[in-house]
Parts: structure tokens; C-alpha cells; sequence
């Protein structure tokens, strides 16, 4: 469904009879459920526009809010429809909450809603690559060529057999490198956050698109990165 | 204004049961009619019927194979889960049970599956709060461990329906244990829930806001509890018994479960007591006796009592906080009252180090029940006592789908909160295909072999297309009871696909109304019994005044047939009286009835002749009392036909 057929269809609640505009979770004058629409995104689920920075404890009052109006027990004795409605409505709203209380997961999902995709970040894509035993087909950020080479070596020496003491510590100081690395792109997050809430803001679409294009590369990177992290531990036995 | 349903809030335990209802002043337990609080989940057929709690104990304990308990332990389990279980328990099976099948346990002469067995302590709990309430009771809310899977919830419901109650809400047993502590609304932070029973383990962690009650991260082990704690006891004691006194009783049924109840209460005395002595008399009138120190139990219980820190540990690091950031630990389960258990806990939270002590206010027994009937308050729209109340619980295990080469590609992550969602698509990989199969599981492990098969679906009547034209949307829908709804449509198409849907260890609808009808025929089975035994009451004092009928002076006038036809029908119920054939009986005893009819007027007249030749009333009387008389005293009674 388009935006422009959502927005030219009025909503008659079934609870009370007012008119409201459609999509709304809850019927504004009554405070009802109402039949869940197709295509509802996160943001409108809780009623946010579609911006990166988040005051969390603002996120949790609105979720907890919104929880007490819509939440399947409050309709344990209702028509089974309405049961219906309240238990879809409450899963959209319980994972917008969780998807975006998460830095990551939020930025990935309005990526995903902006048309923007990510490498290898679907499950069907990190099971197929774990069923078939190849390598994740991640393109490697040029900066880290020459690190990640050294400690794939390192890597491959010790899944040999090797058992040297400085090895593991050489291991060691990597994951610990690449763990402040990915301190680093938590903070660059942060920054490209606020890039796009102006660029949407000001609706200066060439500004959105940057922002973007940024943030996938951010988190491809970071990605890569924690796959690393993740790759050493595992090899350290952590 | 009506007067709102009542809901009842039902713990059903592996133990014991226990079923609660939220009065004005608070939740209170409704006590059976012997006036116990706790039903022990114990189930028996006997003659009479099934009888469920005491009344089934005394059977478990003389004719162990006709009695069952803690079934809950095979709850929405395959045959190839219970082999551990079956090791130490004496569950016997049906024959014949193939993988997948729902498990069947043999009781008397029936088979009956895990969930007829709770509807028979459901039942039970229902009947004791219709006699409180003096009306019926339809509706429950009953506590299900944490950490239980799809098809364990999934078998508690089918439970529910089979007892004629609607279960209305699923709730998770640590969650119930914190909603009736959080009643008094004074409590705000951080809460972890330390749940151990008679058979599961389940920590929960939950935060406290307002009246909200969030479960931030949960974690258990389903096959954990007090009833571990007991076998170990009591193989402690038939080594014992076979090393010391030369005599194997574990092939006697009545002595283990008599020795099973000697090291129960030796172990709830060693919670208070430095020591308690088992002293029971074996089969031979052998005597045994041992007694046990409270150190020795502990020794022998810990690597159990350990089993609980894995848990507790996993919720904590699930949940993004330390110990020492839990601001009230809520224990709960009879488990708890065990002196090291509570050790382990100050240890593992870190209390008495920060100058805590964990809640115990409320009886570990009852505290779930009790959630439970706020639960089912709130659920019936509440008062001013549970206002802004709600509860906001999450799914104990992840859900995956099996992908490519076995592995599992998960899809809504354990400790989201529920009602949860998550929407897949799916193509084929032939031509034309029409198919496609889709195999869901619930658990943490990368294999799908190793996690819980929770269902395979057959997404059908998908057009046929080009190989990966098709785009199949799944909808998976965790609903606020924790169980999985399954919904698909093929976008190109518009089509909605029809989805069947095979749990892989549930019942499937058609069988709970098989077996609905079943408890409705079982339960005109034991209507029937009765009947029977009244009848035969009735039948052979009939016989009794026939049999006496040749020596009063009435009989002399009835000629050679009559007298044929009384002997001829007199036979005939002397051998149906027996059968529990009720009607077959009342028809017969009826036709004695018609045969002997001449006899008790005749019988009548020489009464009242006798009265008048001046026989007192009295002496008339006894007369009359002796024999049939009319309208005869033996009138079939009143039997509603169904």
C-alpha cells in the first residue's frame, strides 16, 4: 500500500464511532485498539518520526504507555478480534521497542526502511554462509587490509596446533585493538546520527542520501570488525 | 451492573496443585474439601473412578501402577526425550510409541497422554472452586514454568480444554511469584525470581516500574526441582537396602514409593533439623533404618543444588547486569526452604554481602497461585488494587527455522518481550513447485537437531512458477502465552497459501476434542459405575422379599405360571445384578417387579383382612414390610437419559 492510499482513507472506530486518521494503533478518542494496517513501520509505532537520536528514557515511558492501552491482557474478555488486533498490535509495538531501544538495530532498520542494504546482516545469510562452510563474502574495509592478513595468519597458526604463549598474546593485543575500534565506530555512529536527523529534518534529500550511504559503510565496518573480535575469541577458547 | 465472571488463577505444579481467586482484601487459596491447601498432583483410577490429590495417594502407595505423578515432567515431551526421566521415575508407557508421538502412560486398563492427566488435577481444582463459589467455574489462569518450550505450554492448554476450563492467559510461575509480592506497589527496581520447585528451575529477572512489570531476561532448566533431590535419596537408600540387608526392593512397586515417602520427609525435616532417620518396615517385616546428617545430604545434593548457578548466571549476563545490581531476590518453591539453597543464593546475589536477605514473606507453597489469581484479576478488568498493573513477559528460547545443511537461522530472539513477531520470506527451487517446507525450532543451539522441533509446516497451493519466482511472506507470531501462531501469503499471487500445521509433539485439534469426548464418556463411564452399584443395592433387596415371599400365606392362592414366572424372572437378576449394566438390571428387576405384582396385592388384601379379624396396625405392619408392597417400594429411579 502507497502512502498517498493510506493517508486519502479515513478510520471509523469500532469501539466508539469517531473518525481518525489511519494507521494508529489506538483510536484517540477512546483509547481502543484498532485493526493493525499493513506496512506500519517501528517509528510510527510509537509514534516517532524517523530519527536516530533517541532518548531512551523517553523511548521506555512511551513504550510503557503505550503497553498499558494496547497489551493482550487488557482484552483477555473481548471479542476474539479484538484479542487478535491487541496481540498484532502489541508484537509490532514490542518490536519497535526492542529494535529501537538498540543502536545498532535502530540504525540498521531505518537503513533497511530508507531502501539502504547491509552486507551479509540477514540470519538466512550468516546460516547459509555457516551451512555451505565458506566465508562470509565480506569485502574487507581497505584501511584494515594489512591487519586483518596478519591475523588471519595468527589465527590459522594457532587453529594448527600452535601453542606458543606469545602467539596468544599477539592475539590478544589484536582483539584488543580491534575491540577500541569498535569503541570508535560507536562514537562515528553517534556523529552520522545527527547528520541524518538534520539532513530529515531540513528535507535536504541529498544531505539524507550522504548520510546514508555513511552509515552503511559504518556499519559494514563495524560488523567486520566484531566478526573479527568474535573469530579470535573463539580461537582463544573465550 | 452483572456481576463479572470469576477467573481463577490455577498453579499446576509437579508436585502439588493449587488453585487461588482474588478476594477484596487480596488473593486468597482455595482450600479442598478436606480442607488442605495444596492438591498433590497425583492422579489414580480405581473402581470408582479417577481420584486426584490424598484421595490418590493411598492408591500410589498400594497399587502403584494404577496411580501417576509428577506427569508434568512429560509435558509436551517425545519418547526419545524421556529416557533419563524414565530411569528414575516409574512412569510406565504405552506400547508401541513411535518418535513424534504424542507420549501415552499406561493407568489401570487406560492410556492416557500427559495432558489428560493434568485435565484430571485441573478438573480437580476446578470442582474444589465450584464448591467454594457454589457456581461453575470456566475460566482459568494457570502458571506454566519460565522456561518451558512451545509444546509444553502448548500441552497445559490442551490440558485446560480437556478439563473444561478456558485457559485465558499462560503465566510464567517466577512472574505470578513477583506479581503477588509486587501487590502492595511499594516495590520499584530491579527483581530476580529464584523458582525452585518440585521438578523445574526458573530465574527470572524483572524490573519494576509503576506498576509495570517487565521481565527483562529469564532463564531455567525444566527438568530441575526437589523431585531430583529425592531420587538421589532414595537410591542412596535401596543400595542401602540391597547391599547391607541382601533384599532387592526396587521390583516391589509399594515399597520403593513407601521408602520414595520416607526420604521426602527426612529431607523436609533436615531443612530444621541437624539430622532425620528414615525408619520404615521393608516386605518380610524387615526393619530399616538410617539416619542421615544434614552434611551428608548437603554433600550428596550439591552438584544438583549446583545445576541452578548456570541459570542464574545466563539470566544475568542475558540481562546486562551484575549481582550486585539486583535489588530484591523473591525465592520461591517448596525447594527453597532447603537451608544450602538459600547459601547458594545469598552467594550467587550477593546478599548478605550488601546486607540483604531474600523474600520469604510469602509461603513458597502458595505464591505462584497467588500471582496467578492477581493475574486473572487483571485479566477480568481489574480494581483499584491492581490498577496500572501489567505484566510484560518475554519468550524463554529462541525461535529458528531450519535452514540450508541443518543449521538454524533464528528468527525471534530469546527474552523478547511477547506478544513477538517476525516476518520471513521463502522461495522455491524448482520449477512449478507447489511446496515448500518449513521446519520451526525453538532453542539456542546452531544444529536444528539439537534444538527443540517445534513444528513442520507445508506452505501448499503456492502457484506454479519459475524456480525463486515465488515470494512467501510466514508470519511467526509468539503470542502473550508464549505459543507460536503461524500465518503465510504468496505476494505475487495475492494468494494465501494454506498452511497446515504438524506439531511435532503436541496434539493435534482434532485429537483434544477426541479427547474431550472421551473425558465426557469417561465421565458417563463413572456416572454408569455408580448407577450400577445403587442398582445392584436396590436389586438384591428385592431378592431378599422374594426369597422370603414362599413362606406368607399369600403365596398359596398364586397359581403353577405365576409362581414359574417369579422363579424365571428371579433368576435372570440374580445373574444380571452383578453385570454394571444399570439399565440392564433396572429392566429386570422391573419385570420381577410386574411378575410378583399379584402376589403383594394379594399380599395387601391379606393385611388388611387381618386388620380387621382384629390384628393390631402394628403386627399388620411388619407384615407389610415383609413382602412387596404396592406401590412397590422398588420403583426404578429417576435416571436423566442423556
Amino acid at each position: 500500500m502507497t502512502q498517498t492510499q493510506l493517508q486519502s482513507a479515513g478510520v471509523v472506530c469500532w469501539a466508539c464511532g469517531a473518525e481518525h486518521g489511519p494507521g494508529a494503533p489506538l483510536c484517540p478518542s477512546c483509547n481502543k485498539v484498532q485493526p493493525p494496517v499493513a506496512g506500519a513501520d517501528y517509528f510510527a509505532a510509537l509514534g516517532l518520526p524517523r530519527l536516530l537520536q533517541i532518548d531512551i528514557a523517553a523511548l521506555e515511558k512511551q513504550f510503557y504507555k503505550l503497553s498499558r492501552r494496547l497489551h493482550p491482557d487488557l482484552y483477555a474478555t473481548s471479542a476474539p478480534e479484538q484479542q487478535q488486533w491487541s496481540t498484532e498490535q502489541s508484537s509490532l509495538l514490542n518490536d519497535a521497542y526492542r529494535t529501537l531501544k538498540d543502536p545498532v538495530d535502530r540504525t540498521r532498520y531505518l537503513l533497511q526502511l530508507e531502501g539502504a542494504s547491509i552486507e551479509g546482516e540477514s540470519e538466512k545469510d550468516r546460516a547459509a554462509a555457516k551451512a555451505s562452510g565458506k566465508a562470509r563474502e565480506q569485502k574487507v574495509p581497505p584501511d584494515l587490509l594489512e591487519e586483518v592478513f596478519e591475523l588471519n595468519m595468527q589465527l590459522e597458526e594457532l587453529r594448527m596446533g600452535g601453542d606458543d604463549p606469545d602467539l596468544k598474546q599477539q592475539l590478544q593485543s589484536a582483539r584488543n585493538g580491534f575491540t577500541q575500534q569498535l569503541g570508535a565506530c560507536d562514537t562515528q555512529l553517534q556523529q552520522l546520527w545527527r547528520r541524518w536527523d538534520l539532513a530529515w529534518e531540513a528535507k535536504d534529500e541529498s544531505g539524507k542520501s550522504a548520510a546514508k550511504d555513511q552509515l552503511v559503510a559504518l556499519l559494514n565496518r563495524r560488523n567486520y570488525i566484531r566478526n573479527l573480535v568474535r573469530d579470535v575469541n573463539e580461537a582463544l577458547g573465550e | 451492573m452483572a456481576e463479572r465472571e470469576r477467573i481463577v488463577g490455577i498453579d499446576l505444579g509437579t508436585t502439588n496443585s493449587l488453585v487461588a481467586y482474588m478476594e477484596a482484601d487480596g488473593p486468597v487459596i482455595i482450600p479442598s474439601e478436606d480442607g488442605t491447601r495444596l492438591v498433590p498432583s497425583v492422579v489414580a483410577l480405581t473402581e470408582d473412578g479417577a481420584a486426584v490429590g490424598n484421595a490418590a495417594r493411598k492408591t500410589l502407595v498400594e497399587r502403584p501402577q494404577d496411580a501417576v505423578y509428577s506427569a508434568k515432567r512429560l509435558m509436551g515431551r517425545g519418547v526419545e526425550d524421556v529416557r533419563e526421566e524414565l530411569k528414575l521415575f516409574p512412569f510406565r508407557l504405552a506400547q508401541n510409541i513411535q518418535p513424534g508421538d504424542v507420549l501415552r502412560l499406561k493407568l489401570r486398563d487406560r492410556e492416557l497422554t500427559p495432558p489428560e492427566i493434568s485435565a484430571y488435577i485441573l478438573q480437580q481444582l476446578k470442582r474444589n472452586a465450584e464448591r467454594y463459589f457454589g457456581g461453575p467455574i470456566t475460566k482459568a489462569v494457570v502458571t506454566v514454568p519460565a522456561y518451558f518450550n512451545d509444546a509444553q505450554r502448548q500441552a497445559t492448554k490442551d490440558a485446560g480444554r480437556i478439563a473444561g476450563l478456558e485457559v485465558l492467559r499462560l503465566v510464567n510461575e517466577p512472574t505470578a511469584a513477583a506479581l503477588a509480592y509486587g501487590l502492595d506497589r511499594n516495590h520499584e527496581g530491579t527483581v530476580a525470581v529464584y523458582d525452585f520447585g518440585g521438578g523445574t528451575f526458573d530465574v527470572s529477572i524483572l524490573k519494576l516500574s509503576d506498576g509495570i512489570f517487565e521481565v527483562i531476561a529469564t532463564s531455567g532448566d525444566t527438568h530441575l526441582g526437589g523431585d531430583d533431590l529425592d531420587n538421589l535419596l532414595l537410591t542412596v537408600a535401596l543400595d542401602d537396602i540391597a547391599g547391607e540387608m541382601k533384599i532387592d526392593v526396587r521390583q516391589s512397586g509399594e515399597a520403593v514409593q513407601r521408602l520414595r515417602s520416607a526420604v521426602i520427609d527426612a529431607k523436609i525435616e533436615l531443612s530444621s533439623q541437624e539430622e532425620a532417620t528414615i525408619d520404615i518396615t521393608l516386605p518380610g517385616d524387615e526393619p530399616y533404618r538410617r539416619t542421615i546428617t544434614r552434611e551428608q545430604f548437603e554433600q550428596l545434593a550439591e552438584p544438583v543444588l549446583q545445576r541452578t548457578a548456570g541459570p542464574v548466571r545466563q539470566a544475568l549476563k542475558d540481562a546486562g547486569i551484575t549481582p550486585e545490581q539486583i535489588d530484591e531476590v523473591v525465592l520461591v518453591g517448596g525447594s527453597t526452604r532447603i537451608p544450602r539453597v538459600r547459601a547458594l543464593v545469598d552467594d550467587l546475589f550477593r546478599l548478605s554481602a550488601r546486607g540483604k536477605q531474600p523474600h520469604t514473606e510469602l509461603n513458597p507453597d502458595e505464591v505462584v497461585a497467588l500471582g496467578a489469581a492477581v493475574q486473572a484479576h487483571i485479566l477480568s478488568g481489574g480494581s483499584v488494587a491492581t490498577e496500572d498493573m501489567l505484566l510484560l513477559d518475554v519468550t524463554p528460547l529462541s525461535l529458528g527455522i531450519e535452514a540450508l545443511g541443518g543449521v538454524v537461522a533464528k528468527i525471534i530472539q530469546r527474552n523478547s518481550t511477547v506478544p513477538a513477531s517476525a516476518t520471513e520470506h521463502f522461495t522455491t527451487g524448482l520449477e512449478g513447485q507447489t511446496n515448500v517446507a518449513i521446519h520451526v525450532v525453538q532453542g539456542e543451539r546452531e544444529l536444528a537437531a539439537d534444538c527443540r522441533s517445534l513444528a513442520r509446516f507445508d506452505l501448499t497451493g503456492i502457484p506454479p512458477m519459475a524456480a525463486g519466482l515465488p515470494r512467501i511472506e510466514v508470519k511467526f507470531l509468539i503470542d502473550a502465552n508464549g505459543i507460536l501462531h503461524v500465518s503465510a501469503r504468496e505476494q505475487r499471487s495475492g494468494k494465501e497459501s494454506e498452511i497446515e500445521v504438524k506439531p511435532t509433539y503436541g496434539l493435534t485439534d482434532d485429537q483434544v476434542e477426541t479427547m474431550i469426548l472421551e473425558s465426557f464418556d469417561y465421565a458417563e463411564d463413572d456416572f454408569r459405575k455408580r448407577q450400577a452399584i445403587e442398582a445392584r443395592l436396590e436389586a438384591e433387596k428385592l431378592l431378599e422379599l422374594v426369597d422370603k415371599a414362599p413362606k406368607h400365606p399369600a403365596w398359596k392362592q398364586l397359581d403353577a405360571i405365576e409362581i414359574a414366572n417369579i422363579a424365571e424372572t428371579k433368576s435372570a437378576l440374580e445373574k444380571l445384578k452383578n453385570s454394571d449394566d444399570y439399565k440392564a438390571i433396572r429392566t429386570s428387576m422391573e419385570a420381577l417387579d410386574k411378575a410378583t405384582r399379584r402376589f403383594a396385592e394379594l399380599q395387601l388384601d391379606d393385611a388388611v383382612s387381618s386388620a380387621i379379624r382384629g390384628q393390631t396396625m402394628t403386627e399388620a405392619g411388619d407384615h407389610i414390610g415383609d413382602g412387596p408392597t404396592a406401590p412397590h417400594p422398588f420403583a426404578p429411579a429417576e435416571i436423566e437419559e442423556r
